[in-house]
């Protein structure tokens, strides 16, 4: 097992590298030209001295070989630049956005776990219920809607509308920013902040936590006519050991990879989710800058979200080992 | 693996006595059908589906306005009414007409960007899946490189660097689009390739090509079809958000994303601006979706 999880984060090296690589050249043949940003939009008349000194400020004049290795060799300091736009530290700025998206994420997960395991789980053990059929169409709704029209449906009901019918002051929603920006224990919303909070964090997991929803079902329905589920059932055991011991401990492997792989959709998600509710998180910041050309911050705050992304993967596929002890992990040869 | 079972003559049961009768053989597509249509939603997505189609062939006279006219008399931001029946927008164009124009926009690059991505991961997955060896190592991390950058973060790029018009957006979502289907038909390959069929077609002397395009791929197509039929509801998706974070069609275009970004500041005082577009992606991309989800279960030998 540790050789394994060791080979896996030495493979991690070169798909960051190349993944970031990629980007980097992407950005370089892009239109326009990033000294215009640098000095202050590409409209206004620029004395050519400043745009000279701005060139060689951050290595713009190299060729772009020479830049691409200056590029890495500071990245691997951990120094990732400072903003084009406005000369800020990304590493400040990551420090800064990257708590704030932690915090949206925790829920998100949070919530696509509970309700999505539960709600597949119901489903699935009510088979051809009402409820059963509402999971169905109710899943498949929530993996159609566009996260931004979810966004501004949730404002609109629990913020706008609240707003303009008085209703009391406790049923009123925000519909954007951070708040006052007090936690307890990192995570939980204190104050005013849970009125923040809670809508951001609704519709990044909707589409996930529906995801869930349906792969636990699926993956459900085939545990329940296991053999193993009628050798339990004829030990005389309860309906709910059977179901919790048995069924769902087996039923929640594919679950598990999918929140692990569908850990890109919830990075998606988060930037929409974030440009609606402006929320300043990393998605927010990423979406902002490429619209800027802000390459240095791009590249810092894609970086980081890279080698999340490869490490939660990593967890999920340890975890299978957790959940089915038949998996050994390290073996060669299977697929 | 599923392999779609042999039907039509060839399999027709001996009308000989003694042998046990299973009935008249009917072609595969009948049978597909008639499973299809015991599927409610599916087929209430099919009919959605068609009512899209029709209203972007037919948009010229359906639509009371064209997208880009502003008719008199003028309203701005104004609610649904008799002459207008979503409303009008910030400059007083008729929303129902450039939804109804949306249409053709979505359409259009969903299914050309689904084919796109559909031609580059069926070349890729199969040769991977049939030939293995360092052709699979290639294609595997290839693939592994791109998954590792977050799908949105690499199309926004790409979409930067192609410009805003309807036909970069259909290249940049057709370029990012193969990932998830050169998994699955290299998977499907990979155990079709082992079937005794394939190698009797190996041992008759067929070459590589005639083996791949005649003998594997018909049998590899029903899972392609089902993700196919899913991921241009998908690129419609995709489509609307990357014309939401700006970097879509530009503004006389009639792309539904794009009308809900511009609706967004009235959020308070017009919110039909907002919704209705927003209603009309939703809605169309969840008929791809329950009719993609029905294929699949009528096309499931498990379920018959």
């Amino acid at each position: 097992m540790p050789s394994y999880i060791i080979r896996r984060l030495l493979l991690l090296i070169p798909t960051v590298f190349v993944a970031l690589s990629f980007l980097f050249f992407l950005f370089f043949l892009l239109p326009g030209d990033p000294v215009d940003l640098i000095v202050g939009g590409a409209d206004r008349t620029v004395d050519p001295g400043v745009i000279a000194r701005a060139r060689a400020r951050y290595g713009l004049d190299d060729p772009i070989l020479v830049q691409f290795k200056d590029y890495w060799l500071r990245t691997l300091r951990w120094d990732l630049g400072e903003s084009f736009l406005n000369g800020r530290s990304v590493n400040e700025l990551l420090g800064e956005r990257a708590v704030n998206s932690a915090r949206l994420s925790v829920w998100a997960i949070i919530i696509e776990i509970i309700v999505g395991i539960t709600v597949g789980l119901i489903s699935a053990i009510k088979r051809y219920s009402i409820a059963d059929k509402l999971t169905t169409i109710g899943t498949a709704a929530a993996a159609a809607v566009p996260v931004f029209v979810l966004g501004f449906v949730f404002q609109y009901l629990f913020a706008v509308y609240p707003n303009q019918h008085n209703w009391p002051e406790w049923a009123r929603l925000r519909t954007s920013r951070l708040g006052p920006d007090e936690w307890f224990l990192f995570f939980i919303p204190q104050g005013e902040q849970w009125r923040y909070l809670i809508l951001p964090a609704l519709t990044l997991a909707c589409v996930s936590t529906a995801l869930a929803a349906r792969m636990m079902r699926g993956s459900m329905l085939e545990v329940l006519q296991a053999d193993y589920m009628r050798t339990a059932r004829s030990k005389g055991l309860t309906e709910r050991a059977i179901v919790v011991r048995h069924g769902l401990r087996n039923a929640l492997i594919p679950v598990v990879t999918l929140i692990g792989l569908d850990f890109g959709t919830v990075i998606g998600a988060a930037v929409l989710t974030e440009t609606v509710f402006s929320w300043p998180g990393l998605g927010f910041t990423i979406a902002d800058a490429v619209g800027d050309r802000d390459l240095p911050v791009i590249l810092g705050l894609t970086l980081v979200v890279v080698i999340v992304y490869a490490l939660v993967n990593l967890l999920v596929d340890i975890s299978y080992a957790w959940f089915d002890p038949r998996i050994r992990l390290g073996e060669r040869g299977k697929s | 693996m599923t392999v779609i079972e042999p039907t039509g003559p060839s399999a027709a049961t001996s009308a000989e006595p003694g042998v046990l009768q299973l009935g008249e053989a009917k072609p595969l597509r009948t049978e597909v059908w008639r499973r299809f249509r015991k599927n409610k939603l599916a087929v209430a997505g099919l009919i959605f589906l068609m009512l899209v189609i029709l209203a972007a062939i037919f948009a010229d006279l359906i639509a009371p306005y064209g997208f880009t006219d502003r008719p008199l008399p003028r309203t701005y931001r104004a609610g649904p009414s008799g002459a207008h029946w979503f409303g009008t927008d910030a400059i007083g164009r008729d929303l129902f007409s450039r939804i109804v124009y949306g249409a053709r926009v979505s359409l259009k690059v969903g299914i050309l960007a689904t084919s796109l991505s559909l031609t580059i991961g069926i070349l890729l997955g199969a040769v991977a899946g049939y030939f293995g060896g360092w052709l699979d190592t290639l294609a595997m991390r290839l693939t592994d490189v791109f998954l590792a950058i977050p799908y949105i973060i690499l199309a926004v790029a790409i979409a930067t660097l192609f410009g805003r018009s309807e036909n970069s957006i259909i290249i940049v979502l057709g370029l990012t689009g193969w990932l998830a289907i050169v998994r699955i038909v290299r998977a499907t390959f990979l155990s079709l390739k082992q079937l005794e069929y394939v190698e009797a077609a190996r041992a008759l002397g067929f070459g590589r090509w005639r083996i791949i395009t005649r003998h594997v791929l018909p049998n590899a197509l029903q899972p392609i079809i089902v993700y196919g039929t899913i991921s241009v509801g998908t690129a419609i998706l995709a489509e609307a958000a990357l014309s939401f974070l700006g970097v879509g069609p530009q503004d006389p275009t009639p792309a539904w994303g794009l009308m809900v970004a511009q609706g967004k500041g009235d959020l308070v005082s017009a919110s039909h601006l907002l919704f209705f577009p927003g209603a009309a992606i939703f809605l169309t991309v969840l008929a791809f979706v329950l009719v993609g989800d029905g294929l699949r279960d009528a096309l499931d030998p498990k379920m018959r």
